[in-house]
């Protein structure tokens, strides 16, 4: 009994590693919505990524015909979208050298195409730390852009959305209030970041959803594939005792 | 049996008769092939433990054809390309993005790598639990010793190629430690960097020590392990010898079965099993929560900015821990050398396990009591310094890093006296079931 128990336990052992998460900063972060198999949204989240991104921050690793595999036609692409390169084949890049960003900034705005995936951590996942942070500015005086964020101490970056958003200053109370509305109501506001974080996303690992849904006809497959090899097993070994 | 078959084929003037014959003349092909598997007598009881010597095997040659499909892709420089990014850590996304299948081929490496090491431990712990580094396995063991550590060396080089933050500083920590080394330390350090910091010199030559040079060591370390094992014959959860029952007219162990088929097929339902779990992590969780590919690896390798908190791999992490719990200076030795010198004593002191080891029983199973705490809390020590190696350092869990760093040496350098005083068990004469 006692044997069995002590094989349990270090069994159980073995796993617990996989239960404690990786150390973060603790921030508490927003949840951002799952738009992942959504295209419409998708779609208007490239909008938004081209219209307001793709200036200073480039996604060298997606070319612009792979936006074909949220629904957009070539045609489209090249009709709304294409404004940094003359081929559908080419990255999105940008014309910004990096060393007049790094004088214009004070920092090369990085490269955009992975950043779902590295700003993942022990607080939540990369698209929650998006969400956050896009929707995190405030004012604040002290610094050289008159921006600040909650997400991002000191951030380099002004607030590009500021239009849609609107000024959110700092209360006493150490909550964000809207000061001064913008073209969108703050339930808009929210729902375009949505999308703008789900392309993100979309842009760090275009076939992720493809890699699910292979990963259940693999598993499938092994899974009937078992109960042949476990019937092999049991064949060849019902003489030995 | 497969054996009689081929005596069967050899001798009926069939075609693939004929050139089994012939190549018989010429190459020990159907003795080889009994020797090693259909006349390679395994003890009957393996159990659950016993799965993971042939899935090393599979991991193992898993990530040389994954491997060799990535080097056809993949451009160690550490140059930075047109759109500011270093062209390796470039080519690795082009891997995952315009290669067909490149991800698939990418994921089922990085997964393979963890997956290595998953089941190395646990055939190790399993040597633990039925003493089969004991004689006359004692040369098998070591060559399994320098498996894992030819192993630990391409995990480390294999982890700067994606050249990411985590690569570069990670690399950058583990390589300043030989910089600890009195008066030699620094030029030596330089000297495997081949520059003054990581560097481009410092990519290429990781790409060499990954894909050449101890993948070579390792296939010849693999091959000795299993000749090893094939003239001592397997151990088994009972920890005793099957020779020593022997039908007299055969020759055969009389708990012995041919390794083929009964443990070809067994272990197909293991392989099954394990490329399950493997491919749910591929498919679904290929960073495994930042534990498999670290987050911070998506960020490109950058001199200029230090990561804020430093963390190895997972498989790494124990010593790691060991290693930043010597933090006092004595016997005029700086705390840094002492916690070198204690990591690769906490990995060498692997070596000296079968001369330390007194216990008239093998297996756990009939061993008495002292042995049973000693490994549990050996192994409950060595969890708890791998989970403090992936976690920032503070003043309270350096010190349960230090007990734990303790237990971890005394488990070992008490074992000629606990081993030896331990109440053990008769072992039976036949295996159990």
């Amino acid at each position: 009994m006692r044997a069995a128990m002590l094989k349990k336990y270090a069994i159980a052992l073995l796993f617990a590693p996989l239960v404690a998460l990786a150390a973060g900063t603790s921030i508490k972060l927003d949840a951002a919505p799952d738009r992942a198999t959504n295209k419409a949204a998708l779609q208007n989240g490239a909008k938004l990524f081209v219209n307001y991104c793709l200036n200073c921050h480039g996604a060298s690793f997606v070319r612009y015909n792979r936006l074909t595999e949220i629904g957009l036609t070539e045609q489209q692409i090249k009709d709304n979208l294409l404004f940094t390169a003359d081929k559908i084949g080419e990255p999105m890049g940008i014309s910004m050298s990096r060393k007049d960003s790094k004088e214009f900034f004070g920092a090369w705005p990085p490269d955009l195409s992975l950043i779902a995936r590295a700003r993942a951590s022990g607080d939540g996942s990369g698209a929650d730390w998006l969400y956050t942070y896009l929707r995190g500015f405030y004012k604040d005086e002290k610094r050289p852009t008159g921006w600040n964020n909650v997400a991002f101490e000191s951030v380099g970056m002004p607030h590009v959305l500021w239009e849609l958003q609107g000024e959110q200053v700092m209360g006493d109370d150490h909550k964000l209030k809207l000061a001064k509305p913008g073209k969108l109501a703050p339930k808009e506001y929210d729902d375009a970041v949505g999308d703008l974080v789900a392309f993100m996303v979309w842009m760090a690992e275009p076939q992720a959803e493809f890699r699910k849904n292979l990963g259940i006809a693999v598993l499938l497959f092994l899974g009937i594939f078992f109960f042949i090899a476990y019937a092999l097993k049991r064949a060849f070994w019902k003489d030995i005792h | 049996m497969a054996s009689s078959n081929l005596e069967k084929h050899k001798s009926d003037g069939s075609l693939m008769g004929n050139v089994l014959e012939w190549v018989d003349a010429r190459f020990p092909a159907t003795s080889l092939w009994k020797e090693h598997l259909s006349e390679y007598y395994a003890p009957k009881n393996f159990n659950f433990w016993y799965f993971f010597g042939s899935l090393a095997l599979l991991v193992l040659v898993m990530q040389i054809v994954t491997g060799i499909f990535l080097v056809m892709h993949y451009k160690p420089d550490a140059s930075l390309n047109a759109a500011g990014v270093p062209v390796a850590f470039a080519s690795v996304e082009y891997i995952m993005r315009d290669v067909p299948w490149g991800w698939l081929i990418r994921y089922m490496h990085s997964t393979g790598a963890s997956a290595f090491f998953v089941v190395v431990y646990l055939h190790m712990f399993r040597a633990m639990l039925y003493g089969s580094y004991r004689k006359p396995r004692e040369l098998l063991w070591i060559f399994g010793v320098l498996i894992y550590l030819c192993l630990m060396a391409e995990a480390f080089a294999g982890y700067l190629l994606p050249w990411g933050q985590m690569s570069f500083w990670g690399a950058q920590v583990i390589l300043s430690l030989f910089s600890a080394i009195p008066l030699i330390g620094n030029d030596l350090a330089t000297w495997i960097r081949g520059d003054y910091v990581i560097a481009d010199a410092t990519l290429n030559r990781m790409f060499a020590f990954h894909v050449i040079a101890i993948p070579l060591a390792l296939l010849g370390l693999v091959a000795a392990h299993i000749l090893a094992l094939h003239e001592v014959g397997s151990n088994n959860p009972d920890g005793i010898e099957i020779k020593k029952n022997k039908d007299p007219k055969t020759g055969i162990p009389l708990d012995g079965i041919p390794f083929h088929p009964y443990y070809t097929v067994k272990d197909i339902v293991g392989v099954v099993v394990f490329l399950m779990v493997f491919s749910a992590i591929v498919f679904f969780a290929p960073e495994m929560g930042g534990y498999f590919l670290e987050y911070n690896n998506y960020i490109p390798a950058d001199p200029l900015v230090t990561p804020p908190h430093i963390a190895p791999v997972w498989y790494f992490t124990p010593f790691y821990s060991i290693l930043r719990a010597n933090t006092v200076n004595f016997f005029w030795i700086d705390a840094k050398l002492w916690g070198v010198i204690f990591m690769g004593l906490g990995v060498m002191i692997l070596f000296f396990l079968p001369w330390l080891d007194r216990s008239p029983a093998k297996s756990i199973r009939y061993r008495g009591p002292i042995y049973k705490w000693a490994l549990g809390i050996f192994i409950v020590a060595f969890f708890i310094l791998g989970y403090l190696g992936m976690l920032a350092p503070t003043p309270g869990r350096t010190i349960v890093a230090q007990i734990c760093t303790i237990l971890y040496f005394l488990f070992f350098l008490l074992m000629p006296w606990y081993s030896r005083i331990d109440k053990c068990k008769p072992e039976p004469e036949r295996v159990t079931q």
